[in-house]
């Protein structure tokens, strides 16, 4: 195994067999596969959300009022371990009582959906605080000048929330892109995962661990990076923040 | 001499927040080229009756049109009325040029995106014809200068003209001003009361709420005064002003000298 002298066997990072980290790197691009998607579900699910407890009826407020409230509630592992087992299960019978026959979802499917309606629960809340923050001077011009509903949320709702919004929505990624890991307890092979198995394998737990640690890590120094772009960028007509 | 267009009508326009009737049935015409300065102290209601003429406050009851069109509406189940076609409310609307107190240009737009917008997005303007219309107007009020600043940089007297051109650019049928002074510095208040002056000297059709007594007698062609929710008088400037018959219009004129 390793020289005398050595702690660490840095050979076991190679890329090839028997080296482990073409293992690592897949089970980091499923991690980031699985953020991305459950990202974009939960911002979708939170601008509907956002939009149907401002905008909506009464019975539409209450049903996502127990929907942020209960997903805000439950320890995200639990819930994982509910809407994954629970959920493959429900919609096994469903088919079956349809005459389907038992569906296979697939591993990547079922993370992003679980990371999804977890991530949309909270940006629900952080878009309807940012648009709540937009002037209402904002809006009553552009309804006076004629748009239609659909326009003025397109043309100055949203572009106009986005400033408060982004330090939220910033923390919910660097959030979705860690809850990745608790898909390991469901079995999927991201990134936490085959690091366990790695260094159960190999008995190199030091090495692993600290090199998955530095995985992420540099996945939220690239994401900083973006975020601040993306934050000058919206910030340009806000008073005081001048770049 | 034939008589002018009608370009507003509105008849015994009520409005009701509550429990309180803020507005007591006010009746208004304004034909083309007519520059209507509406005054009276604050609560009186003069804001909210500007903002009734264009749907962004519901009229309890009564009636508005616009270039003979009246703007249709059905009970709204509580006592009130609401726009029987929201599209009918947005055509018009697209065609009557508001200036807020408070500007309200979009933030998150440069000062010519904001002025394209409504031509481009409401009216179907080609980019390349409202960038130039914007141009002349942005030109015009003194802010060519500022076409690529964000409103947040500049002055209000600055914002204000670019609200004043943003609603220029949609050849507005009839400007709507509410206190378009109220919220500036006292030495900003000239360059907005400049350019709204050569409008009217335009003839331009005009509706201003205003605080600015020496304005709105310099510039309207007719005065309404409002007192309580109700006209309390109305008539040429020289006769609001120097003749007021009404016990409270010659009250307010005392208090703002």
């Amino acid at each position: 195994m390793a020289d005398a002298g050595s702690l660490i066997n840095w050979s076991l990072l190679a890329l090839d067999p028997p080296g482990w980290g073409g293992v690592l790197l897949t089970g980091f691009a499923n991690s980031i596969k699985i953020a991305i998607g459950g990202y974009a579900l939960g911002l979708t699910l939170g601008t509907g959300g956002a939009l149907g407890k401002l905008y909506g009826g009464p019975v539409l407020k209450d049903l996502l009022e127990v929907y942020t409230t209960v997903v805000r509630a439950v320890p995200e592992l639990v819930l994982i371990l509910i809407l994954y087992y629970a959920g493959t299960d429900l919609l096994n019978r469903l088919s079956l009582a349809l005459g389907y026959g038992s569906v296979d979802i697939s591993g990547l499917a079922a993370g992003i959906f679980v990371i999804g309606v977890v991530q949309g629960a909270y940006s629900t809340e952080v878009l309807r605080g940012a648009i709540r923050a937009v002037p209402t001077g904002q809006i009553e011009a552009a309804r006076a000048y004629g748009m239609s509903p659909g326009q003025i949320l397109r043309r100055v709702t949203l572009p106009a929330m986005l400033p408060h919004a982004i330090p939220g929505l910033s923390n919910l990624w660097l959030i979705a892109t860690k809850d990745t890991a608790l898909l390991a307890v469901v079995g999927f092979s991201e990134l936490t995962l085959v690091t366990r198995q790695a260094a159960g394998a190999t008995k190199s737990y030091l090495l692993f661990f600290c090199a998955a640690g530095v995985l992420y890590l540099l996945l939220t120094l690239f994401s900083n990076m973006v975020i601040g772009v993306i934050e000058r960028r919206y910030r340009r007509g806000l008073a005081g923040h001048a770049s | 001499m034939t008589e002018r267009a009608e370009a507003i009508a509105v008849r015994g326009l009520r409005k009701r927040f509550g429990p309180l009737e803020v507005l007591k049935g006010v009746s208004l015409t304004a034909r083309e080229g007519d520059v209507i300065a509406i005054i009276g102290g604050s609560g009186s209601g003069k804001s909210t009756f500007l903002r009734c003429i264009n749907m962004l406050e519901l009229p309890s009851a009564g009636s508005v049109a616009i270039h003979g069109e009246t703007i249709s509406m059905k009970p709204d189940g509580h006592g009130g009325q609401t726009p029987a076609d929201r599209r009918q409310v947005q055509r018009i609307r697209s065609r009557l040029g508001m200036v807020f107190q408070s500007f309200n240009l979009w933030q998150h737009m440069t000062i010519l995106q904001n002025v394209i917008e409504a031509p481009v997005h409401v009216l179907g303007l080609s980019k390349g014809e409202a960038v130039e219309r914007a141009e002349g107007l942005l030109r015009r009020v003194g802010l060519f200068e500022k076409r690529d600043a964000y409103p947040a940089f500049l002055s209000g007297g600055q914002q204000q003209r670019a609200a004043i051109a943003r609603a220029l650019a949609i050849q507005p049928h009839v400007m709507l001003f509410d206190e378009p002074t109220s919220a500036l510095d006292p030495e900003l208040v000239g360059e907005v009361l400049g350019v709204i002056g050569d409008l009217a000297q335009e003839k331009r059709t005009m509706i201003l709420v205003t605080h600015e007594m020496k304005f709105a007698r310099n510039v309207a062609s007719h005065v309404v005064f409002l007192a309580d929710g109700m006209v309390e008088e109305e008539g040429p400037p020289d006769a609001i002003f120097d003749a007021p018959r009404s016990e409270r219009l010659r009250k307010f004129i005392s208090s703002i000298h």
